[in-house]
């Protein structure tokens, strides 16, 4: 265990991150592509991020359940692969935006789509290059009371309410007034 | 069954005279089991004996708590199968067996469920630990660890870490409906260790 990875708030230095690194709000969300929660969560992630702009640093970590959801480890992989071609996140959108299509021949296709190398990218997944990466987001997450996903942390606290827009917006504004 | 059984491979063939025998320490006080009082009798505390038991873990094979003598053992009593946030709870232990390996310890979940009912279950959910029945008679285990909910008729939402002398080393009870994670079983885990380490070198 990386006992140096702060578990509950985003590291720039290591994280996927989204928005202002001078951003005072500091959303960290715990996710799995194939979970039809953390789905639902992504629009009100993105309205989120457009309501807060610059306020706002949003990362994402993978907390993938393989067992029940089979393809969430390669999609995570496929996510990990595209931030190695500079493009995190639009991979995470298209994944979570697909999430009943994340074969791995669905996987390079969004790799094409993205005008990735989609050779590289498919080969990375396959195999499992970012593994340890992942491995190491789970358990940071365990260790910091991740129990499910999505979950969400706001400048470092679990948010344990609804999973609406208005109330975690609530609790981001709130945390920083 | 075969992906089921696949991790039954520490279990002992069920011994029939065993099965419905369940044999409870000095520490369970004696009395009628339904009473509301036995009901909420307290949480059994760290340092106390972990009550022995054999449940069923399969329709034909049993699991004792004395199978795991020199190991650490993680006690996961949950309310049923099948509920949501039990689904959660056994689900990501599902996917942190391999920490708990770390230290050669045995997750073993138990709810009043039958074995029929677990087997579906773990099927279902990919499982590779045993669940195991508190069913015959009803919640006795649960009750012997003082964590059983006599309204409900159910296993409270309770975790055990015992050592490998079969001491209980941590316990917690979580409400109803929160899954409790697995920080607290890794912290207690790693203090078990700390513990022998320091043991070990005195």
């Amino acid at each position: 265990m990386s006992a140096r990875i702060a578990l509950t708030v985003p590291d720039p230095e290591r994280d996927h991150i989204s928005g202002s690194v001078d951003g005072s709000i500091r959303l960290l969300e715990y996710g799995d592509y194939e979970c039809p929660f953390c789905s639902m969560a992504q629009p009100i992630v993105k309205e989120i991020q457009r309501q807060l702009g610059g306020d706002l640093l949003f990362a994402f970590r993978h907390f993938p359940l393989t067992k029940i959801h089979p393809h969430s480890e390669h999609a995570a992989e496929a996510a990990e692969a595209a931030g190695t071609q500079e493009n995190f996140w639009d991979m995470h959108d298209l994944l979570f935006e697909n999430q009943r299509a994340l074969e791995d021949e669905d996987l390079t296709a969004y790799a094409a789509e993205l005008g990735l190398d989609e050779t590289r990218l498919i080969r990375e997944v396959t195999s499992s290059l970012y593994a340890a990466r992942i491995r190491e987001d789970f358990k940071s997450g365990i260790r910091g009371g991740v129990n499910g996903t999505p979950t969400f942390f706001v400048n470092g606290e679990r948010y344990d309410g609804a999973l609406d827009l208005r109330h975690l917006l609530h609790s981001l504004s709130f945390r920083n007034s | 069954m075969r992906g089921y059984n696949a991790f039954m491979g520490v279990a002992p063939k069920a011994n029939p005279s065993s099965i419905t025998t369940s044999l409870y320490s000095m520490s369970t006080p004696a009395g009628d089991p339904r009473s509301p009082s036995d009901d909420h009798r307290a949480l059994l505390k760290p340092g106390s004996l972990a009550p022995y038991f054999t449940l069923r873990s399969t329709p034909d094979q049993s699991i004792s708590l004395t199978d795991f003598r020199g190991r650490p053992v993680i006690l996961a009593f949950y309310p049923a199968d099948w509920s949501p946030v039990c689904g959660d709870q056994m689900t990501l232990y599902n996917e942190v067996l391999e920490e708990f390996q770390a230290f050669q310890a045995e997750l073993l979940g138990i709810s009043v469920d039958g074995a029929w009912c677990h087997a579906a279950y773990a099927r279902q959910n990919k499982l590779h630990f045993p669940l195991l029945a508190d069913f015959e008679p009803k919640g006795a285990v649960a009750r012997a660890y003082g964590v059983y909910d006599g309204k409900e008729g159910t296993c409270e939402r309770a975790l055990f870490v015992i050592d490998s002398d079969g001491i209980i080393h941590w316990s917690y009870v979580s409400p109803i409906g929160v899954n409790p994670g697995a920080n607290g079983i890794l912290s207690a885990l790693e203090e078990l260790k700390g513990k022998n380490q320091t043991a070990a070198t005195k």
